[in-house]
């Protein structure tokens, strides 16, 4: 037999019916639902008088929506409280393998709800309304986003119409340098292929230094993988992976466990599998980035300048620049660390597991926020998270450090809640997309790792956390 | 789904790389539970010069006299004519329906996100990949001639010009059937019910830990 990517394992595990022309049905073991592109979803499948075809699939949250703060005031905007409860109607009306509403202490950002319950298995098919689906793929799953036609043909079906994707290898070899995280990978990643160097591809991440990383660390840089233009990221099942995966209360236990362990083992490349593409980066080359423009792509170390247009040859690029600089306030050439922020954001889907909320704790040390600095929120990625972290008494470093210490959600990633910029603010964000108006209309976003945003809160503008 | 055969339509030039979801659609107005309506707030951002709430009267807003969509020339646009990588960010298939609603039948472009891509056809709205040298003509060409249509046949997959130079594109042959004829996928798919049926069962015993 000839040696297969996961790709190829995960892809062709699922394929249920094929088309002449290589249109598969593909099979959906996991399907994710979160309140804002499900509604209509559901409506649709009552419409048309049909029946969901496995409940059991379904596992739900609500999270873009939902405050982080004042939980016993509830939802105060009328038309975010009218989504919310319509997801808790149609749940409760259709059924779930797992529920967790707005206060409930399961509920969080559904990528880190998933896998934290145990919902995202190694060799699932796992998709949602969600582009950041691709997430899930740290844990050996081919997992990716999509619209709201298809979770209402997957409610429906239990499939997806599916074309195979072109795979990509992406290696990172060596080791990680200290205060270098996964957030700086996925970035440097993205500033080599660009936002559109994964389209069409599904990537494998790979490489002594990805292995090196903790399954959280692998979601983070899976998160990410849609924003290289890539629906799925995947990474290889080891030890890690299924050490993250034991006792989780929707893993298998007994003698299904060790089946499932067998089988989770078989899921990775194999020797001499070949890719369309494959990149390779150096461990040692990455240092902490920053993205300075209004994409993610727009991306440079903390010790870089901002770009100067005039250096770019292609006028398609050299306006792209200008515009960039332009709305981000910015002057080319600048050096990247003389770049004040007013706000500062940890959280979302990217980087608000645990370890990320470790590692902006462990910048502080005794430190305060700087004066300049006008919010520091940090926002947990679930109600165990924040529990974990109390306990742990993160919280107290934070709020003694005058950051302000949220209840889980999405929160200010998108800025679909309370939680947004005002026009002209500067975010040093933790979270996944810098476009224009993303975090509140007129926002600046900067991208960077919990670390590297925690620094920058309490030094007033961004500096290399290797050094601070 | 509206069937798509053939269109002469008015274009309009976006001249910007990379636009995205959040960009097409901003996400206050992801909090509708409907799928219609998106039209007045496509690109509401660029489109208007106030910031759009969901529930406005659109109509009275300030618009930007600046962005194109907003030229008088482009009023009744149906083709839209992109740069690379449009639709890139999220899933929302508000920026499909915000498009469609604004009476958008075809996307030009010399590349998509994945995503949105998908999402496109889904909703009678045909995406079109061309390579840059043609999208870079047919701005030129657009942006010179004030009324500028282009016809497309999604039957002999082709975009012709005016003066009548044609182009061929790509579509799988099971998106283009459902296309030209408007139909519901899910309904296509659920002629292979006993298969999935049968498929799932078999791994229900072979893998019992997915249904845990």
């Amino acid at each position: 037999m000839t040696a297969q990517t996961l790709y190829d394992k995960l892809w062709q595990s699922h394929v249920v019916h094929e088309e002449a022309d290589g249109t598969v049905l593909l099979y959906i073991d996991r399907h994710l639902i979160h309140e804002v592109t499900s509604p209509q979803a559901f409506e649709g499948l009552k419409l048309a008088g049909r029946q969901p075809w496995r409940v059991g699939s379904i596992v739900a949250t609500a999270d873009h929506n939902t405050p982080t703060d004042n939980w016993d005031k509830g939802i105060q905007d009328p038309i975010s409280r009218q989504q919310v409860e319509t997801l808790d109607a149609n749940i409760r009306e259709v059924g779930a393998r797992a529920y967790f509403p707005f206060k409930d202490q399961g509920q969080g950002v559904i990528h880190v709800m998933g896998p934290e319950q145990g919902a995202t298995l190694p060799g699932m098919t796992v998709v949602c309304g969600d582009s950041h689906t691709s997430t899930h793929g740290a844990l050996g799953c081919l997992a990716h986003g999509i619209g709201t036609s298809e979770v209402e043909h997957v409610l429906a079906t239990q499939t997806l119409v599916a074309k195979k994707s072109k795979s990509m290898l992406i290696s990172v070899e060596g080791q990680l340098g200290a205060g270098v995280s996964a957030k700086d990978v996925a970035l440097a990643i993205i500033g080599k292929i660009g936002t559109a160097g994964g389209t069409g591809y599904a990537i494998e991440f790979a490489g002594s230094a990805i292995r090196g990383l903790t399954v959280e660390g692998r979601m983070t840089l899976c998160n990410m993988a849609i924003e290289a233009g890539a629906r799925a990221g995947m990474v290889a099942v080891d030890q890690a992976t299924i050490d993250y995966v034991q006792g989780r209360p929707l893993a298998p236990t007994g003698a299904m466990w060790d089946q499932a362990v067998a089988y989770w083992k078989t899921l990775h490349s194999d020797e001499g599998a070949q890719f369309d593409a494959v990149v390779e980066l150096k461990a040692e080359d990455i240092l902490p980035q920053v993205t300075w423009g209004t994409s993610p792509e727009m991306v440079v170390t903390v010790a870089d300048r901002v770009p100067d247009p005039a250096q770019e040859a292609d006028p398609v690029k050299k306006s792209g620049i200008e515009r960039a600089l332009s709305y981000m306030g910015l002057t080319a050439n600048t050096p990247v660390n003389e770049i004040p922020v007013d706000v500062v954001f940890i959280g979302s889907c990217t980087n608000s597991r645990i370890e990320d909320l470790r590692a902006a704790a462990s910048v502080i040390r005794g430190r305060q926020k700087a004066a300049n600095v006008k919010r520091v929120l940090v926002v947990p990625g679930s109600g165990l998270v924040k529990a974990q972290a109390e306990a742990e008494g993160l919280d107290r470093l934070f709020v003694e450090a005058g950051f302000e210490w949220r209840e889980p959600g999405c929160s200010m990633c998108l800025a679909m809640n309370a939680d947004r910029l005002e026009p002209g603010e500067r975010c040093a964000s933790t979270s996944n997309r810098n476009f224009e108006g993303r975090q509140g209309q007129g926002g600046r976003t900067h991208l960077v790792s919990p670390a590297m945003a925690a620094a920058a809160a309490l030094a007033g503008h961004f500096v290399d956390v290797r050094s601070f | 789904m509206k069937a798509f055969t053939t269109l002469n339509g008015l274009v309009c030039p976006l001249d910007r790389a990379n636009v995205d979801t959040d960009a097409i659609i901003p996400k206050q107005f992801l909090k509708s539970i409907k799928r219609s309506g998106f039209g007045p707030n496509l690109f509401d951002e660029w489109r208007y010069l106030d910031h759009g709430e969901p529930g406005m009267d659109n109509s009275t807003r300030p618009v930007n006299p600046d962005f194109v969509l907003n030229f008088p020339r482009y009023q009744g646009a149906q083709v839209l004519l992109a740069r690379e990588n449009f639709g890139c960010g999220s899933s929302r298939e508000h920026a499909p329906w915000a498009l469609e609603d604004q009476g958008l039948r075809v996307v030009i472009a010399p590349s998509f996100a994945d995503i949105f891509f998908s999402n496109c056809y889904k909703n009678g709205l045909l995406p079109i990949v061309q390579p840059a040298e043609v999208v870079d003509q047919l701005f030129k060409e657009c942006v010179a001639s004030e009324g500028y249509r282009l016809t497309v046949d999604l039957a002999a997959q082709t975009v012709t010009t005016p003066s009548g130079q044609s182009f061929a594109f790509d579509i799988t042959p099971h998106r283009k059937h459902c296309m030209l004829n408007g139909l519901d996928e899910i309904g296509l798919t659920l002629a292979h019910a006993d298969k999935i049926r049968a498929f799932e069962d078999a791994r229900k015993q072979s893998l019992p830990w997915f249904y845990v």
